[in-house]
């Protein structure tokens, strides 16, 4: 499709080597998504991110969108002047850019016009500064890239300075600041359900769960605004395990990345590798050798089901089954650790996948070691799980109907993975936009229309079944040969240009922007985390409903917060 | 080994009444049942809590240590384990849940970024180690710790367990209990501990 001639004013074709897309003028920016989304079909919003390119002295904001029926997706960037950075939002025409414009807002500092809730989301009110700002240094601040130099060079200590939280110092004097209290996080929740019930003379109830509560599968907080049981509005309140990904990220070497992106998505390691080296790989112009695409696959694969496991054991945790279906989830998933163990080395944090291959190359008894367990304990164990839960009366009344998604708002609130396709959008990057090999095997994308908790955890048990499928057809077709593109690089060269590698992870879109200036260092580098996206739409999935449904939503949601606070 | 058992070993015992009876100290029965039944605060932070999760399962089974069950509420429990990352935002949570806790009460840094940061230490959301606002009793290196390593680092702190008495614990005397609450403010801003507040050595006697 031609932006260019549709838009001849203000829109223009980005010409810088490596780069692709339109770049529109903010004015225009609300007609364009509107053209794209009403009649050119792109009807999902995958990832909203900023650059600092503070060298030009902009904010350039990159918006990319895709057909969920398939096909190649368009890019669309707005640039704002950094002194004065002011645009549009979109949260009216995708309803899924409301987190992410947040998150930019309390990164970068640009401002979004007409947003429903502009405060800050990783980071708390009051915090100085924007901490992506190319010209932020935070208080452990080093150098700008990594490596950094030595620390004891002639055995003097060089850093880093030990002023981990007086930054600035000036500003942090008694009297100088006020603590954040939440005021503006529940005015917003007040405002929103719009003035206090009349009829009895009763008052709404302020509930916080967490940051520390069992149901909440870690630092994570929902703030609901209840009258009596009934859940009128709720927001979720992140940030407790922000860890300054995105930062770190930008001062380490490409290569320095990959363990990184494990301790994103911490149960589903080897998926996150995948994004990040199919991102630089795209950069790079290389591709993996023939072995090394269906052992990506094969581990891929057997993490998805790890996820998926571990999620619907605690999804019955939530739902009051204590423990014990999840002993069982935990009893499977340690015997998919014990072949990531010898594959990788590492239970959890695999760190196994490079640039053009992988680590090493695994020997025929770990991939005998494979084979007997998807073709001789996985299914029965499934089937089992299968027969003890999914007609359990008790799992039926907690889950069917509960916490309902219809299609139109699953696809508005940009949701991904299982949370999109139990509300009837067959939408899996494997097959909309397929990568590496998966477009040579034969599976079907598991998608369901009840839009509700139950038909979430069936999505899960076909995913799985699914999984298996294609791990067996992969390694009948296994071949021989290296695992590795040319020799491995300690410190690759990477041509300048951007790139959005995108995979379907366990929790649904993992992509990864990657912007390139020739240096070993990414000049951007934005993770498009599915756990955090899929939040989005909590609030309506949860109106109405008893604030107990919230703890089974937040469990079919499934996240993970390393990979929603990053 | 002399510290498994409850009798004394340096009282003599008839030989047809060792394994029957126990002559023991005040110190050696205190000790010996508070070693044995630590319950830790279920409470994670970030990939460290997986393999907790996983060490309280069936295959690793903390349960054999006495450590039956996990508590959500910290008004239970005896143990907190800082598994993963403090960032700045959480550090005012995590002090609370601290003072919040019974004494006597420990605190375990499990893995990497509890003791000192990890990966992330250069982050600017990122607390570099737990032991910046709270006093901690053993720290296990691993990211993340495999759940043996947690297992040893349990086993560890049942030795500092045993190593104390009741005649100089701190949790019988006078004195600052409570950590001051850090506060959110342009960075967190972090009170320095009382003068007297006992130290993390001086625990151990």
């Amino acid at each position: 499709m031609n932006l260019g001639e549709r838009f001849p004013q203000g829109v223009v074709r980005d010409e810088r080597p490596g780069y692709s897309g339109w770049i529109v003028d903010s004015s225009l920016l609300p007609n364009v998504a509107q053209t794209l989304r009403r009649e050119e079909g792109f009807d999902y919003l995958s990832s909203v991110t900023g650059v600092d390119y503070l060298p030009e002295d902009l904010f350039e904001t990159v918006y990319h969108v895709y057909r969920t029926g398939g096909g190649p997706g368009e890019i669309i960037k707005v640039r704002t002047p950094r002194g004065r950075p002011v645009l549009p939002s979109l949260t009216s025409i995708y309803p899924g850019a409301e987190f992410q414009e947040r998150e930019i807002w309390d990164l970068f500092g640009i401002q979004f016009d007409g947003h429903p809730d502009l405060r800050r989301i990783l980071l708390w009110e009051g915090f100085s500064g924007h901490p992506l700002r190319k010209d932020w240094r935070e208080p452990m601040y080093e150098e700008e890239t990594k490596p950094f130099g030595a620390r004891w060079p002639e055995g003097r200590r060089n850093g880093p300075p030990d002023r981990a939280f007086t930054r600035p110092a000036d500003a942090l004097a008694p009297g100088g600041w006020e603590a954040d209290d939440d005021r503006a996080l529940y005015a917003a929740l007040e405002n929103e359900a719009g003035g206090r019930p009349e009829a009895l003379q009763t008052e709404f109830l302020m509930v916080n769960l967490g940051p520390q509560h069992p149901s909440t599968h870690g630092v994570f907080r929902v703030a609901a605004l209840l009258d009596g049981e009934t859940v009128v509005n709720l927001k979720p309140v992140m940030g407790y395990l922000h860890r300054c990904h995105e930062k770190i990220g930008e001062r380490n070497t490409f290569p320095g990345n990959i363990p990184f992106t494990d301790r994103l998505d911490y149960l589903t390691s080897l998926s996150n590798n995948f994004g990040y080296v199919l991102a630089v790989e795209t950069l790079m112009g290389i591709r993996p050798p023939e072995r090394a695409e269906y052992l990506r696959v094969i581990l891929a694969e057997l993490t998805r089901i790890v996820s998926h496991l571990w999620s619907i054991g605690f999804l019955l945790n939530d739902l009051g089954a204590f423990f014990t279906p999840a002993l069982y989830a935990i009893e499977e998933r340690e015997l998919v650790v014990d072949i990531f163990e010898a594959v990788t080395g590492s239970r959890m944090m695999c760190n196994f996948f490079r640039f053009g291959g992988l680590a090493r190359d695994i020997d025929a008894g770990t991939v005998e070691a494979i084979r007997a367990l998807v073709e001789e304990r996985l299914p029965g164990k499934v089937d089992q799980l299968d027969a003890y839960l999914t007609g359990n009366e008790i799992v039926q009344a907690r889950c069917a109907g509960v916490g309902i998604l219809p299609r139109e708002k699953a696809l508005a609130y940009s949701a991904a993975g299982p949370v999109l396709r139990a509300s009837g959008v067959p939408y899996d990057v494997r097959k909309a936009e397929p990568y590496s090999v998966y477009d040579r095997f034969e599976w079907d994308v598991a998608c369901r229309g009840g839009c509700d908790v139950y038909d979430r955890y069936l999505v899960r048990m076909d995913e799985i079944r699914q999984s298996i499928r294609i791990i067996r057809q992969a390694l009948r077709a296994l071949p021989a040969g290296p695992v590795q593109t040319g020799k491995p690089q300690f410190q690759p060269r990477v041509p300048p240009g951007e790139a959005y590698g995108r995979v379907e992870g366990p929790k649904g879109e993992l992509g990864f922007y990657v912007v390139s200036t020739g240096r070993p260092n990414p000049w951007r580098y934005h993770v498009r985390a599915p756990s955090f996206i899929n939040l989005t739409g909590m609030a309506e999935m949860c109106r109405g409903g008893k604030v107990a449904d919230v703890v089974a939503v937040l469990g079919s949601i499934d996240i993970i917060l390393g990979e929603t606070d990053r | 080994m002399t510290e498994e058992t409850l009798h004394d070993p340096q009282i003599p015992l008839p030989d047809n009444l060792l394994g029957r009876i126990a002559v023991t100290s005040i110190d050696r029965i205190y000790n010996w049942g508070r070693r044995n039944s630590v319950w830790p605060m279920m409470f994670g932070l970030a990939c460290c809590a997986i393999e907790m999760i996983c060490t309280q399962a069936s295959r690793f089974d903390k349960s054999r240590f006495g450590m039956e069950i996990m508590r959500p509420s910290p008004r239970q429990s005896d143990l907190l384990i800082i598994a993963g990352t403090v960032t700045k935002k959480m550090t005012p949570t995590i002090v609370r849940l601290y003072d919040q806790m019974a004494e006597p009460k420990y605190v375990i840094a499990m893995g990497a970024c509890a003791s000192g940061g990890g990966p992330f230490r250069e982050g600017y959301n990122v607390v570099p180690g737990i032991d910046q606002v709270l006093p901690v009793d053993v720290y296990i290196p691993g990211c993340p710790p495999t759940p043996q390593a947690l297992l040893n680092g349990l086993m560890e702190l049942q030795k500092v367990i045993s190593s104390q008495s009741w005649r100089t614990s701190p949790w019988y005397r006078r004195g600052p209990r409570e950590i001051p609450v850090p506060q959110l403010g342009p960075d967190l801003v972090v009170e320095p501990r009382p003068q007297n507040f006992p130290k993390t050595k001086e625990r151990g006697t």
